[in-house]
């Protein structure tokens, strides 16, 4: 019990670190990344190829001037950027970044807790991070932030169910919501990854994830052009900051489930070396650095739309949300519950890469007419045509 | 839904959208690897697509002659003609009888740069400079007295020629 103690605060302080200075890394990449698409430098000053102008940003926001508008609701204006920040860290805690690593005193899970009911824990607390930026929009007293307040709640929710829908397909799979399941189903081979037997669903998912972290082309909740900075319009230094390392918080952590729930998390393709006991600290370090490997690409998916993509409109994103991906997802979940009862209880077979192949090739046919629908632009071209 | 958008009937290609997005992330995904314009300013001052013009007017020099006095013979020209007047000069004389400034101040937050006290100067001694390098950390420091403008050595601008508009 006190191994198991010792052991899980070992894992909360070196992952609570890894996320704080991997955000912070990703603040530089993501203006580095910015400069080199529109063919500029970008920050190189501070350091070595501007690797510490995180540090000089965050030090300028400890020494700033704290504003408290007049008008403001106190105890919720403190508050809703904790609100935000601290969701956003919550939900990587039942991540598997790595497969167990051997101790003298047993095998250590590296996951900081392995909960039975992890897939659950996810969307309860993916859901609480709205309240953060609600209550911001709120307590500011501030029109405009008080608009992207509830364009980022409206926006949330319709993506939300979305989500929730898509990731139930991976349950139907996995048979369990335990995300060390998940994994362990997805990684049988390359082809039993959740993105192949369902892409669609990770289309819908990937959607989802873009809207749920406020990123482009989803930000309208900080449309700066339409409403000044929407929900942190009046927080200033450290406040404003913690919005910021929210958000990349968020994105580290979508970027984290995506690799769990459909890229076999820590999973090394093309070998099975890695998934089956006796565990090494050196299969630790290299699921570790895979798993990390898959974070990083999506990381940069992230930072690669949010400078390629222009701002929805507002009533093209809740047209796309409750339009297109909601009614997609119950379609799709309809038709792959269907497509697995009748692979599993039908024919008799177990979950293997002959089974996810069938899934992958049923999922390119619907893809097909999906894509050509949405492609027609019907759904970005405005929802009042014929009014 | 109350707000009324307008939608243009456009062909398919027109208002494709999944191919438009990918068109654009392969656009920007090009761009990375592109050469960078960025000119890194304090170790590079000019490049090839910017150097500064020869033309360009900035901070005064006062040039000097053989024996390093400067050769403005205090006329009162550049004075009058300056449109910010922000020339301060003082005329004195010699037991020669030459006309010297006895004291020439320039408020280089006055001037507008506009380059008359150059082109009305008779003996070529006030310049606008080809420079623009010109941070000090207090406000007074920017009246330029006589002895420092001889001392700038920056070059100074060549103004605009009538007979040769396009400076060929």
């Amino acid at each position: 019990m006190s191994f198991f103690l010792v052991a899980s605060v070992i894992k909360i302080v070196v992952v609570f670190t890894v996320i704080m200075v991997g955000v912070a890394l990703l603040t530089l990449a993501e203006r580095r990344i910015c400069a080199w698409m529109q063919d500029r430098l970008g920050p190189n000053r501070v350091g070595p190829q501007g690797l510490l102008q995180p540090a000089a940003d965050g030090l300028k926001n400890l020494v700033k001037e704290e504003t408290l508008p007049a008008q403001a609701d106190k105890a919720l204006f403190m508050l809703a950027p904790a609100m935000s920040f601290v969701p956003a860290l919550l939900t990587f805690a039942v991540i598997p970044f790595a497969a167990p690593l051997p101790t003298p005193w047993g095998d250590v899970d590296m996951v900081v807790a392995n909960l039975p009911v992890g897939f659950l824990y996810i969307l309860a607390f993916g859901s609480l991070g709205v309240y953060g930026i609600v209550l911001a929009g709120w307590s500011s007293n501030n029109k405009y932030s008080l608009l992207g307040g509830l364009r980022a709640s409206a926006q949330m929710i319709s993506y939300e169910i979305a989500m929730g829908m898509s990731t139930v397909a991976v349950l139907l799979i996995a048979g369990n919501v335990t995300l060390g399941d998940v994994i362990a189903k997805e990684s049988q081979s390359l082809f039993t990854w959740n993105v192949f037997p369902l892409s669609l669903a990770y289309f819908i998912f990937i959607v989802a994830a873009f809207a749920e972290t406020n990123r482009l082309p989803f930000d309208l909740p900080e449309a700066e052009g339409e409403l000044i900075a929407g929900y942190h319009t009046e927080y200033s230094a450290m406040k404003f900051s913690m919005f910021y390392i929210a958000e990349y918080s968020n994105m580290v952590t979508a970027s984290a489930l995506m690799t769990t729930l459909f890229f076999g998390g820590w999973d090394i393709p093309f070998t099975t070396w890695d998934n089956a006991p006796p565990w090494t600290p050196l299969k630790t370090l290299a699921t570790l650095a895979m798993f990390s490997a898959k974070v990083l690409s999506f990381l940069f998916l992230y930072i690669w739309v949010r400078w390629t993509l222009p701002r929805f409109r507002y009533d093209q994103l809740m047209a796309l949300g409750w339009k297109v991906m909601l009614p997609l997802a119950l379609v799709y979940v309809t038709m792959i519950a269907t497509a697995i009862w009748l692979l599993h209880d039908g024919l008799g077979w177990l979950y293997d890469t002959r089974f996810a192949l069938a899934l992958f090739a049923l999922n390119l046919v619907l893809a097909v007419p999906l894509f050509f629908v949405l492609d027609r632009g019907r759904i970005v071209a405005g929802s009042v045509a014929e009014a | 839904m109350a707000i009324g958008v307008k939608v243009m009937k456009r062909p398919g290609t027109k208002v494709s959208y999944v191919r438009a997005t990918l068109q654009g992330m392969a656009l920007t995904f090009r761009h990375l690897f592109r050469p960078k314009v960025t000119m890194q300013y304090p170790e590079e001052k000019s490049s090839q697509d910017w150097t500064l013009s020869p033309r360009w007017r900035g901070t005064h020099r006062m040039l000097t002659d053989e024996q390093g006095r400067a050769k403005c013979v205090a006329c009162g020209l550049c004075p009058q003609i300056c449109p910010a007047n922000c020339i301060k000069l003082v005329p004195g004389e010699d037991e020669a009888g030459n006309r010297y400034p006895l004291i020439y101040e320039i408020d280089e937050f006055r001037c507008v740069f506009c380059g008359y006290c150059q082109e009305v100067c008779p003996e070529e001694a006030i310049h606008v400079g080809v420079h623009y390098e010109n941070s000090e950390f207090s406000r007074d420091r920017f009246v330029y007295d006589l002895e420092r403008l001889c001392a700038q050595t920056h070059p100074v601008s060549t103004l605009w020629d009538p007979s040769d508009p396009k400076g060929e």
